[in-house]
């Protein structure tokens, strides 16, 4: 169990050494920093002054070891944008992004998950058929697309819920909540909505094919033989193996829910960290755009070490190699 | 009345090219405390008939006549609730391959204790305790403890030990066995065999086995059906079937089973099923193109010497050479290979021969020791084109009909490879025409050029890959386990056409089989390995009479009886 | 004689299980012809599309924010309306094809030929090379593609110097998406490779002398290519949807050139003062063709693996 949690935390360790190394590249070697520090008038010598001041003439290791280290802290300098410390401005908008990713999870899940079991047993069904026909459309619906539809359906055209923004929120320390209001709970809807089914057609997918292949195995095969009922032999024996190779795949597409946030973000203009990172690329302001790639890394990393973990916890095979 | 008892039985599977008859007519009875074997090689229909029995046919499979009874009641026309009820509690089931048999998730006792309950309706602790004594029944060491234990903490053996007991708990009147010990080695096959015989016998179960292995017959059965295409040709005691077999088809496949007892110089009658196409007119090997540029005729002493060869796997890789856990499959092996003679290896599953035959050949560089051909050591060999000098010498057979030839490719692209590749001809036309005189004379005819892998049977894509490995003229031909994958009568042919082929073209040849009968017929020595050491070399004659090294003896003892097979048309080698 | 037996590769198509599969499939019929027909649309749109949106002298900003023809005030010139500046909403839509699905194909080229090769290479080689090669893919696909094609975008908007931002985005496009991709052929075909490396005609191979760059090209490569060909259709779909995303998020392909996404993200302004077509018949368009060739992706995935039916 210690060396297993031991190699895991290597592995993160090295996932985001490299993370950092990219974000540190492109912090370093993507424009000037300089340039984009200073204004047009500076002169040549006090350009100078300020590189030799932010040490960016030490060598390549004590640079990236200075960019690590601070950004472990949570410092990843000025934006060149809005001279404010990248740090604050992500604080700020990360609350919005991650309750609106907790409750697209939670719909993901909740709905994909049985959706995939039944269709995976109902194979032949004709309500299974109309399922899978119209999650193959989920998939092909891009999200933007799917938000913009909400958007005309919903907003415009029926007038029943908000269309952009968060609503009315309350500070819970330095926490800003859209969960205990009126106008806040209305506005989430439509973009969890919008996150949440392309996640959630994946989710049922992945179910569904694993439920296949697991009901064909041999030991499947030799339940039914000794005469188990089909529930026992589905939900006891089918459905625990289903969810060895699904908790790993299921853990992924949840961590990218906030990577998609992006895209609803920007549709229904949330106040998040995706569309701040949206508007930095297309401002090229890098120390943003590094960090929000270090952060996303961080969640990521995470995310694998739960699953990892709950993985450990339902497959006996693994535990017996580690002992 | 009959305690199982199939009528008229008739199974078929709708597909696009048309319905396929998989059993015709077919009727049988169980008797209890009677083993009845049902055997026939692949495609006879067999394994199907026990799935139908219990209800379990896979689609697009479907019952299209005939009844079912068990005790007198008719069972093939229940409602699928009903069929459940008798699946485990009256009839129980025992699959081929133990190792994906059981849940992975779930302890031996969870799965116990799930049936148990499930069909005796008793409570937890019972149950439990049921569990344990049947674990106890099958023979499984320390059941109190194993019972906590996950299937993967099982070997093999032990796991199908698990599967009967499983098959066990509801004391069932009628077990049916598909393949029960095909996954397994001759060891641990003669271990369940003897338990579920004992088990049969001590309470009055009556079993089907199903197989295509004469030496489980032999071993463990009462009465034989054989089938043949979906249909039941012979029925009778095993006695009869074995030693005096009415039905042409019955004789055919007895004779083609490779006799522990006696060496044959040929098999005969074994050409009922498929037949080759006319060998007889054979190439004069002293004119044509195969018997030519015969480099390594005038050997002086051995023509293959193997020198204290040994072979590490990393059984569990790291990036730092001291963490690896390393296994030596094959570990310090020595012997020599005659010129023109057949030299056998032989040992079960994991006994590294393989591995040896993959070394000698090249696919594998030894981690030490030295593989000698012609008195040049090609360990020591680092040009390719030096090599390839060599390669040209020695050719390979494979298992696997079916994954040892390219299905993307025609068959004249496949066994022209060779000789394009080595620039034996001089021209394009004279290639094709040398790969069509190849094809003819291993029994395909000439027209086998122009089509596909997939368009042949095993035994004769076979035939195809000993044409290949001839195409570059080698002087030694390594033959891993040639027919193991082969049904026995098409694996009568194969070893039929490469002991003809021997003669022919003066081959030497390393003949690689788990199976003790099959090396008795091809090989003049033998070396008996063990968990990756030769632990004897001899004779074959005298390894068969005379067994010095203990496990060879362990070996020949667990080798299936045979002795009652039928000696009808049969040539002994050198009488 | 020899002829009756011998089947060209057209015969042997014919009676391949695949080409059966196709005849007995309304999807998968349906599915290629409405595919099939968007390609031709777009390829030759120059010739076919009523109205050339690019030609400045043709477009009249009288026309502009015209509804659909069978609508109040539309009109039978524009059949699905115009633009804010006048332009034929069907016509760009055939130019507006155009560009996703160059982009959409080119970058899924590019993924397949880096995927391949690194597979292959990945699965025959092993050891060390092998677990680089993993590993780097490992850390990749812990990211979701549109955030890698983002980063990659955002980055190059900094290396590219400004005056040639609209000439070469499409090509970062390309790279971008390309790049996102490579690692679900590379694990498929290194898996792959892995399966037939161990197979007995490739060994068979192997000691007739073969080297190793023959048997990867000759042997193995046509017995990969199933699986890769099912991925292919998959990710086609996928990367349309990338570059719609990405240009509708303003980092795709410059409005000077617009493709569906830049199409619909123009659209999208108009949506709250009810010019809804502007945005609506791009978006369906892009819908049913990325259905239409999932559609076709489903089917063949089905088909090339008949256990699961």
């Amino acid at each position: 169990m210690v060396s297993f949690l031991f190699k895991r935390l290597l592995q993160s360790f090295v996932v985001m050494i490299t993370v950092a190394l990219i974000a540190f590249s492109m912090f370093r070697f993507v424009g000037d920093p300089i340039n984009n520090m200073v204004g047009q008038d500076t002169t040549q010598q006090e350009r100078e002054e300020l590189r030799e001041k932010l040490g960016l003439n030490d060598p390549f290791l004590v640079q990236f070891g200075r960019f690590t280290l601070n950004a472990a802290q949570g410092d990843f300098g000025l934006s060149y944008k809005y001279r404010v410390p990248v740090s604050e401005m992500i604080f700020e908008r990360m609350p919005a992004t991650l309750e609106l990713a907790f409750v697209s999870a939670i719909i993901a899940l909740f709905f994909g998950i049985p959706l995939g079991v039944y269709t995976a047993l109902k194979r032949k069904g004709i309500l299974s058929k109309f399922i899978m026909t119209m999650s193959l459309v989920g998939v092909s619906l891009p999200t933007f697309l799917t938000g913009i539809l909400l958007i005309l359906l919903f907003g415009v055209m029926l007038r029943w819920l908000p269309t952009f923004g968060r609503g009315d929120v309350i500070e819970i320390g330095s926490w800003t909540t859209g969960f205990l209001t009126v106008s806040g709970l209305k506005s989430l809807i439509l973009p969890s909505i919008t996150l949440a089914l392309f996640q959630l057609t994946l989710i049922m997918r992945l179910v569904r094919a694993e439920m296949l292949e697991v009901l064909r195995t041999d030991f499947v095969k030799f339940a039914k033989a000794r005469g188990l009922p089909d529930r026992a032999v589905h939900f006891k024996h089918a459905l625990k193996n289903t969810l060895v190779p699904v908790i790993t795949i299921t853990g992924l597409q949840l961590g990218s829910l906030i990577a998609f946030a992006i895209i609803t973000e920007s549709v229904f203009q949330w106040p998040g960290m995706g569309l701040m990172f949206i508007q930095a690329i297309s401002d090229v302001d890098i120390p943003v755009m590094a960090a929000y790639l270090v952060l996303i890394a961080f969640f990521f990393v995470v995310i694998n070490m739960i699953v990892d973990l709950l993985y450990y916890a339902v497959d006996p095979r693994l535990r017996a190699d580690n002992e | 009345m009959d305690l199982l008892s199939i009528k008229n039985l008739e199974i078929e599977f709708p597909s696009r090219r048309g319905t396929v008859v998989a059993v015709n007519d077919v009727n049988l009875t169980v008797q209890p405390g009677e083993v009845l074997g049902v055997v026939g090689e692949s495609g006879a229909g067999k394994s199907t008939i026990g799935n139908a029995v219990i209800g379990l046919l896979e689609p697009p499979g479907r019952m299209s006549g005939g009844e079912v009874y068990l005790k007198g009641e008719q069972i093939n026309n229940l409602s699928s609730e009903e069929k459940r009820k008798i699946r485990g509690r009256r009839i129980g089931m025992i699959f081929q391959d133990p190792l994906t048999s059981l849940d992975p998730l779930q302890t031996v006792e969870q799965q116990l204790v799930e049936t148990i309950e499930l069909h005796l309706k008793l409570g937890e602790a019972k149950a439990k305790e049921r569990a344990i004594d049947l674990l106890h029944q099958v023979g499984i060491p320390n059941p109190e403890l194993r019972v906590k234990h996950y299937p993967h903490q099982f070997s093999g053996g032990m796991r199908q030990r698990v599967v009967i007991a499983l098959a066990l708990c509801a004391e069932p009147e009628v077990i049916i066995a598909d393949e029960p010990t095909t996954a397994l080695d001759v060891s641990i096959q003669a271990q369940i065999l003897e338990l579920m015989r004992k088990l049969c016998q001590e309470k009055q179960v009556g079993m089907l086995i199903i197989t295509h292995d004469m030496g489980v017959i032999a071993d463990i059965t009462d009465r034989v059906a054989v089938m043949y295409r979906g249909n039941l040709v012979e029925e009778g005691t095993t006695q009869k079937i074995l030693g005096n077999p009415d039905h042409p088809y019955t004789k055919s496949l007895i004779s083609a089973v490779p006799r522990p007892d006696i060496r044959l110089k040929r098999f005969p009658m074994v050409d009922y099923i498929e037949k080759e196409e006319d060998r007889k007119k054979l190439l004069d090997i002293s004119t044509h193109w195969l018997g030519q540029a015969r480099d390594f005729d005038a050997v002086e002493g051995p023509l293959v010497e193997v020198e204290d060869l040994v072979m590490t796997f990393v059984t569990k890789p790291a990036f730092l050479k001291k963490n690896r856990q390393t296994f030596n499959a094959v570990n310090g092996v020595s012997f020599e290979i005659r010129q023109g003679e057949v030299f056998g290896l032989v040992g079960e599953s994991g006994s590294g021969k393989s591995t040896v035959a993959r070394m000698i050949s090249g696919l594998y560089k030894p981690a030490k020791g030295a593989v000698k051909f012609g008195g040049t050591n090609l360990t020591e060999i680092k040009s390719e084109k030096e090599l390839d000098y060599f390669r040209r010498q020695m050719q390979m057979i494979f298992q696997d009909p079916f994954s040892s030839l390219n299905g993307r490719m025609r068959v004249m692209d496949i066994v022209a490879e060779p000789i394009r590749f080595h620039k034996l001809t001089s021209s394009n036309a004279e290639t094709e025409g040398i790969v069509m005189d190849l094809l003819e004379h291993v029994g395909l005819g000439r027209q086998a050029a122009v089509r596909f892998p997939h368009e042949f049977s095993g035994g004769q894509r076979q035939r195809i890959s000993i044409a290949r490995a001839l195409a570059t003229r080698p002087r030694f031909l390594i033959c891993d386990e040639p027919t193991s994958a082969l049904d026995v009568s098409i694996q009568a042919q194969i070893l039929n056409l490469l002991k003809d082929l021997q003669e022919e073209l003066g081959l030497t040849m390393l003949f690689i089989s788990h199976d003790l009968p099959v090396i008795r017929q091809m090989c003049d020595r033998v070396g008996v390995m063990k968990m990756g050491e030769l632990v004897e070399v001899t004779e074959t004659e005298k390894l068969f009479t005379a067994p010095e090294a203990p496990y060879s003896q362990e070996l020949l003892s667990l080798m299936p009886k045979l002795d009652n097979l039928s000696q009808q048309g049969l040539q002994v080698e050198g009488a | 004689m020899e002829k009756t037996i011998e089947k060209t590769r057209f015969e042997r198509f014919l009676d391949s299980d695949v080409w059966h599969s196709f005849k007995s499939s309304p999807v998968a019929i349906i599915s290629s012809l409405v595919t099939l027909i968007m390609i031709l649309a777009a390829l030759f749109a120059p010739y076919i599309a009523p109205h050339d949106p690019f030609d400045l002298v043709s477009i009249d900003i009288m026309d502009s924010n015209l509804p659909p023809a069978w609508q109040e005030f539309g009109e039978a010139r524009f059949l699905l309306g115009t633009d804010d500046q006048g332009r034929d909403i069907l016509s760009t839509i055939m130019y507006g094809a155009r560009i996703s699905l160059f982009v959409g194909f080119a970058s899924v080229i590019f993924s397949m030929v880096v995927g391949i090769t690194l597979g292959l290479i990945s699965g025959y080689a092993g050891g060390r090379v092998d677990a680089f090669i993993m590993r780097v893919a490992d850390i990749q696909l812990s990211f979701p593609a549109i955030l890698i094609a983002l980063l990659i975008d955002g980055v190059a908007r900094g290396i590219v110097p400004k005056e040639l931002h609209e000439e070469l985005s499409i090509y970062v496009l390309i790279f971008a998406i390309g790049i996102s991709g490579w690692v679900q052929y590379a694990r498929t075909v290194r898996g792959s490779t892995l399966v037939e490396r161990n197979k007995e005609y490739v060994q068979a191979a192997r000691v007739i002398g073969i080297r190793p760059g023959t048997i990867l090209r000759r042997h193995i490569l046509p017995n990969v290519m199933g699986p890769v060909m099912v991925i292919a259709t998959i990710h086609l779909a996928i990367a349309i949807i990338t570059e719609a995303t990405l240009s509708f998020l303003g980092v795709g392909v410059p409005p000077t050139t617009p493709s569906l996404g830049t199409l619909i993200r123009i659209g999208n302004e108009y949506l709250f003062s009810g010019e809804w077509w502007i945005t609506i018949f791009p978006g369906i368009t892009l819908v049913i063709l990325v259905l239409a060739v999932n559609l076709l992706g489903d089917w063949l995935r089905d088909a090339l693996n008949p256990k699961l039916r």
